[in-house]
């Protein structure tokens, strides 16, 4: 097991192996240390931040669905400031590289967020462009090309982290989104945030969400994760983040294959909070199996039929 | 570090149809459970995410959990037969907080009467109980809870055995006679709001335990929310980590 390089190089910044934590599933890393040390991770993504705090959505937040689930919290968060100040310096002290999310309603938003969060021991800023609405006609920035470009562009300019834009699976083509980002300066990629989805219950005819819509989440979303990572390491010559329904570490391997640098682990954790342990194994055992020295031999390594 | 456990059920019994008296073996939960906590039960495969499941009692190397069949995880978990392995992260949250109180009062109502159970044993059976189900079918533990109570009072809200009609009416005719130090309450909704209310209304410190649908269990995903007033701010907090259990002037209901 030893003789494996786990280690991955993104951005510039050493991950000592390619296993992060998505955002929004890991609070802020103080629960799941009881199950398994923050340290055991390559990164952590911290809970999405907003400029000033938000008390999140009404309750229910969660349905579940087959293989999956949906949520809506809302970015329930302290907001920057807060997080910047009590939250961060305690993340600091821990042995791994802390990726925060943020989320804005402007731009300017965005790039005040990203100035407060350059000046923090943060590893990397990733922008979530697939939650808000913003004053463009109310249109989501995630969605449209143009606005994602002059998004990434703006906050870049001001970024002294490198900045990973999270790309919404809701649009016709993840890698227009992509290459805009790209053109627009982002320095990595982080697919698939959730999957806009719906539960009714049939004998109250309500949605089980209080917000009637959520993000779905889970297993069920992994091969949408896995051709949208795919499509995206074809187009973009930035790392990749991947993320959707990773289980297990065949899974992570998977999205290894598809064209992730790095890999995160999120509603899995829900129903095993240590899964970061028994990944580690299995992707040990993986490249044991198939003499792989370095986990980076497996990024992009798919051979299309 | 904290981990799950696969635990052996022991003893599996259906008290009245529909719910399930489970017993599970496992040192560490039973060492470590308080009353008023609960267990995250991977319920089986065919549903993806844990259930939470209230304890009921616990101690000599065993931990005893009750549950309603509601829906297709709690249907997975009934089938699971005696002698079978149950996957349990546990336990957690925030159970009853229990201090030198004065005539402690236990009220519960339905499927919320389970997790007062360890609590009215860990009272050390000096409590008033007031136990309240929709009608006669649905009583349950009634011998057992008056085997570790003060008096026991049970109602149905049909009048069909006990005090006829809602089970906070009868502790609110009781409490005005009969001072109590604090009320202890788990139930559905309606029945912990008129708790609030009462206990609030007579100046009583009252402590709720709440349900929710959750995710993670441990405090991280923010999905089990409830509504609270904390420090003068309307707030949510965590049902499976602040809670399940809360002062009463602290929620919103």
């Amino acid at each position: 097991m030893s003789d494996i390089n786990m280690s991955v190089n993104f951005c510039g910044i050493e991950f000592k192996n390619p296993i992060v934590t998505a955002s929004g599933t890991f609070g802020f890393g103080s629960e799941y240390n009881e199950y398994a040390a923050l340290s055991e991770y390559g990164g952590i993504g911290t809970k999405g931040i907003t400029r000033r705090e938000r008390a999140g959505n009404a309750p229910p937040r969660i349905a579940e669905t087959p293989s999956g689930i949906l949520n809506s919290v809302g970015l329930q968060n302290p907001g920057v400031e807060a997080f910047a100040a009590d939250i961060m310096p305690r993340l600091a002290e821990i042995d791994t590289n802390v990726i925060v999310n943020m989320s804005g309603n402007t731009i300017e938003e965005y790039c005040e967020m990203a100035e407060i969060l350059s000046d923090t021991d943060a590893a990397a800023i990733e922008m979530n462009i697939s939650c808000p609405n913003v004053r463009h006609g109310g249109l989501a920035f995630g969605t449209n090309p143009d606005v994602v470009y002059e998004l990434t562009r703006e906050v870049k300019a001001v970024s002294k982290k490198p900045l990973v834009v999270k790309l919404s699976p809701n649009v016709t083509s993840v890698t227009d989104i992509a290459l805009a980002a790209q053109r627009g300066g982002a320095d990595a990629l982080s697919l698939i945030n959730t999957l806009l989805g719906m539960k009714i219950d049939i004998n109250t005819r309500r949605p089980v969400l209080a917000n009637n819509m959520g993000g779905l989440s889970g297993p069920a979303v992994k091969p949408v994760a896995v051709r949208m990572i795919y499509q995206t390491a074809q187009a973009a010559d930035i790392p990749i983040i991947g993320m959707g329904g990773v289980m297990s570490g065949a899974d992570v391997i998977e999205l290894m294959l598809a064209g992730a640098s790095l890999v995160a682990l999120g509603t899995g954790m829900f129903i095993e909070p240590d899964l970061i342990l028994r990944v580690k194994r299995e992707m040990a055992e993986y490249c044991a199996k198939f003499g792989i020295t370095d986990i980076t031999e497996l990024t992009g390594a798919v051979k299309i039929n | 570090m904290k981990k799950t456990e696969q635990c052996k059920l022991i003893k599996k019994t259906e008290i009245i149809p529909g719910i399930f008296d489970f017993v599970i073996e496992s040192d560490e939960i039973s060492k470590a459970a308080q009353c008023g906590q609960f267990l995250h039960i991977k319920c089986g495969d065919k549903t993806f995410l844990r259930r939470p499941i209230s304890i009921c009692d616990a101690g000599d190397g065993t931990v005893r959990f009750i549950f309603e069949v509601k829906g297709e995880g709690t249907e997975e978990l009934s089938d699971i037969p005696e002698g079978g392995y149950i996957n349990i992260l546990g336990p957690l949250g925030h159970g009853f907080e229990i201090k030198d109180y004065k005539n402690p009062l236990i009220i519960g109502g339905g499927i919320g009467v389970f997790p007062l159970y360890k609590l009215a044993k860990d009272l050390g059976g000096e409590a008033n109980v007031f136990l309240g189900f929709r009608d006669k079918s649905r009583v349950v533990m009634e011998d057992e809870f008056k085997a570790v109570s003060g008096m026991c009072v049970i109602g149905t809200d049909d009048g069909s055995y006990g005090y006829n009609g809602y089970i906070a009416s009868a502790m609110e005719n009781y409490i005005k006679d009969n001072p109590c130090g604090v009320i202890f309450s788990c139930g559905p909704a309606p029945m912990l709001k008129a708790v609030k209310s009462i206990a609030e209304g007579s100046g009583i410190e009252c402590q709720l335990s709440l349900e929710q649908r959750m995710g993670c269990g441990i405090g991280a995903c923010l999905v089990c929310s409830c509504e609270t007033i904390f420090e003068g701010m309307n707030r949510y907090m965590r049902v499976c980590k602040n809670g399940p259990v809360f002062d009463s002037r602290v929620v919103k209901l």
